[in-house]
């Protein structure tokens, strides 16, 4: 054996023994778990004395008539359509207020950016608070102003925008950093011949800005997709999914179906719809967007 | 509409939104540092007090509490730093048997991250007889993708001259990395540890599940568990523990404000 070849032998038995304590933690915890559920949702779950046995497709067909299944789906795909957006917007509009020249920004960025720090429980129980229904601050304010107060929580149209406000206030601030970086990134020459050119604001914004920042806008887009799909926190803190499943998300269903209910064979066909929903997140990044753009 | 006055309504537009972005953090204060008379009532002849920390602090055992939060971040971070350094320098060095497959694999954990996945994870929990223990809240996360994937970017842009003069002076691959890689890598470590920390100091559902004992309780879930159980809804009492909970990483985020958004930035582009 010529010392290249032992070289080689040595670099493939190196690499596998240094990925290995990586490989069988991720296989355990991600990959095997992830095929289980899938298989799973086709057993029974047990109980007591009674193993669990294939049944088929029962539990897929439950499924498709469960109410309360396509309510979260429903409310998830929502939750997914404003929030996303909406965060994006106040992202940007922040990025470019702390960009530019504007009194006390360092002020301004730290007050943007602090409710990524703080631990979303934490949080959620002070919002909880701005909406309690009379006392909470919310309903003061309304009351000050000659407003009847509002049942934010409770009341069956208001209770989900109520908790997606607080995943918008907690995440622009979060995307903002994003769009700080990539507009520090911009050549400063091409506003300076938009202003020899006497460009408008919007004219800037909309021929060099945006398209500039597109890179950041997918990459946070998909960030934000993927977190609205794994939303739980803020439902177990404020609502529980009441008023009558109305704030109930995908993962908190599964939750609740695998450890209230202890039904964990509807809730591996549960998570099997978010990986599917995952699987379409990540695929669509894959062949839509570009991908050169954002790794570097 | 003139320049002057322009450029001032967006600065009133920009202090609004942050104002209202900063109130939730101003409230709580305000409700923990005051008495509950003055819940709701923003009189400047309000009297300071740390009554309600000191009742939030008796009513349940945050101290516990704190202390398995730290242990089980730190633990996390330095089980992170040694499974992925190494995971990360084999795929960023060397092409073995599997190396381009295996990376691919590795990958997939972005998006299926442990959370999704909680009803097998407290499956193979139960086998291992990890239930309700820090190991176990901590095991799912240790082999992050995340870190292989930012540690293997920054190894790679290391120049390969500095590994071979180490390797001339006989270093073994584990000192070579010890030497060279991990000196250099430093800022990265940084950024991958403040991320690491900041998330699980915060993460909430998987301790929720795996947990059922004060012994094991990190502080979110026993902030939840302490909210939810009836305090009578005494909101100066949760604004308290709610600060309490989230003090040592506000803190050091107001002192590292710099390094951390730095941190979540570089951690965040790749």
């Amino acid at each position: 054996m010529t010392v290249g070849s032992r070289f080689r032998w040595n670099m493939h038995v190196q690499g596998w023994l240094m990925v290995f304590p990586a490989v069988v933690l991720l296989a355990a915890f991600t990959h095997i778990p992830a095929v289980a559920t899938f298989i799973d949702s086709f057993y029974s779950t047990p109980h007591g004395t009674k193993p669990s046995h294939y049944i088929g497709v029962a539990q897929y067909s439950n499924m498709i008539a469960d109410p309360i299944f396509w309510q979260a789906l429903r409310n998830n795909l929502l939750y997914a359509l404003i929030t996303v957006p909406a965060s994006i917007a106040l992202a940007l509009i922040m990025a470019i207020w702390v960009n530019g020249k504007i009194g006390g920004r360092a002020f301004l960025r730290l007050a943007f950016f602090t409710p990524t720090i703080l631990p979303m429980i934490a949080a959620a129980n002070i919002w909880l608070f701005f909406y309690t229904p009379d006392y909470g601050l919310l309903d003061q304010i309304a009351h000050l102003l000659g407003f009847r107060g509002v049942n934010w929580l409770g009341d069956t149209t208001t209770a989900l925008p109520s908790v997606m406000a607080v995943t918008i206030w907690k995440e622009s601030g979060f995307f903002m950093i994003f769009y700080l970086a990539a507009l520090q990134q911009v050549p400063p020459d091409l506003y300076e011949a938009a202003r020899m050119e006497n460009a408008g604001a919007w004219q800037v914004f909309a021929r060099i800005t945006w398209p500039l920042l597109m890179p950041t806008t997918l990459f946070v887009a998909v960030n934000a997709l993927i977190n609205a799909f794994r939303i739980v926190d803020q439902v177990i803190a404020m609502t529980g999914g009441e008023p009558n499943n109305t704030t109930t998300l995908l993962l908190f269903y599964i939750y609740q179906v695998a450890f209230s209910f202890w039904d964990s064979g509807y809730a591996a066909a549960l998570s099997s719809v978010l990986l599917a929903v995952l699987a379409i997140v990540a695929l669509g990044q894959f062949f839509l967007l570009d991908r050169r753009v954002h790794y570097r | 509409m003139p320049g002057s006055l322009r450029r001032r309504t967006i600065t009133a537009a920009a202090w609004i939104l942050a104002f209202i972005w900063g109130l939730p953090l101003l409230y709580a204060l305000w409700a923990a540092f005051h008495p509950s008379a003055y819940t709701t009532d923003f009189s400047l002849h309000a009297p300071l007090t740390l009554h309600n920390f000191a009742r939030a602090w008796e009513a349940a055992p945050f101290a516990r509490y704190f202390l398995n939060t730290v242990m089980l971040v730190i633990g996390i971070m330095i089980a992170q730093f040694i499974i992925c350094t190494l995971a990360a320098f084999a795929l960023a060095r060397w092409k073995f048997w599997g190396s381009g497959v295996l990376f691919a694999l590795i990958l997939i954990q972005l998006m299926v991250t442990p959370d999704v996945l909680i009803v097998e994870n407290y499956r193979t929990l139960n086998r291992l007889g990890l239930i309700d223990t820090l190991t176990g809240i901590g095991l799912p996360y240790v082999a992050s993708a995340f870190g292989i994937f930012l540690l293997r970017q920054a190894f790679k842009s290391i120049p390969k001259e500095l590994d071979d003069a180490a390797r001339m002076e006989g270093a073994s691959t584990l000192q070579t990395i010890w030497r060279v890689y991990l000196p250099l890598a430093r800022p990265i470590y940084v950024a991958y540890g403040l991320v690491s920390v900041s998330y699980h100091w915060n993460n909430f559902l998987w301790p929720l599940i795996v947990t059922n004992s004060v012994e094991t309780r990190p502080l979110t879930v026993g902030l939840q568990v302490f909210a939810s159980v009836d305090q009578g809804i005494d909101w100066s009492i949760i604004c308290a523990a709610a600060l309490m909970t989230s003090a040592p990483l506000m803190i050091v985020f107001l002192v590292f404000q710099k390094a951390f958004i730095q941190s979540f930035l570089r951690a965040g582009i790749r």
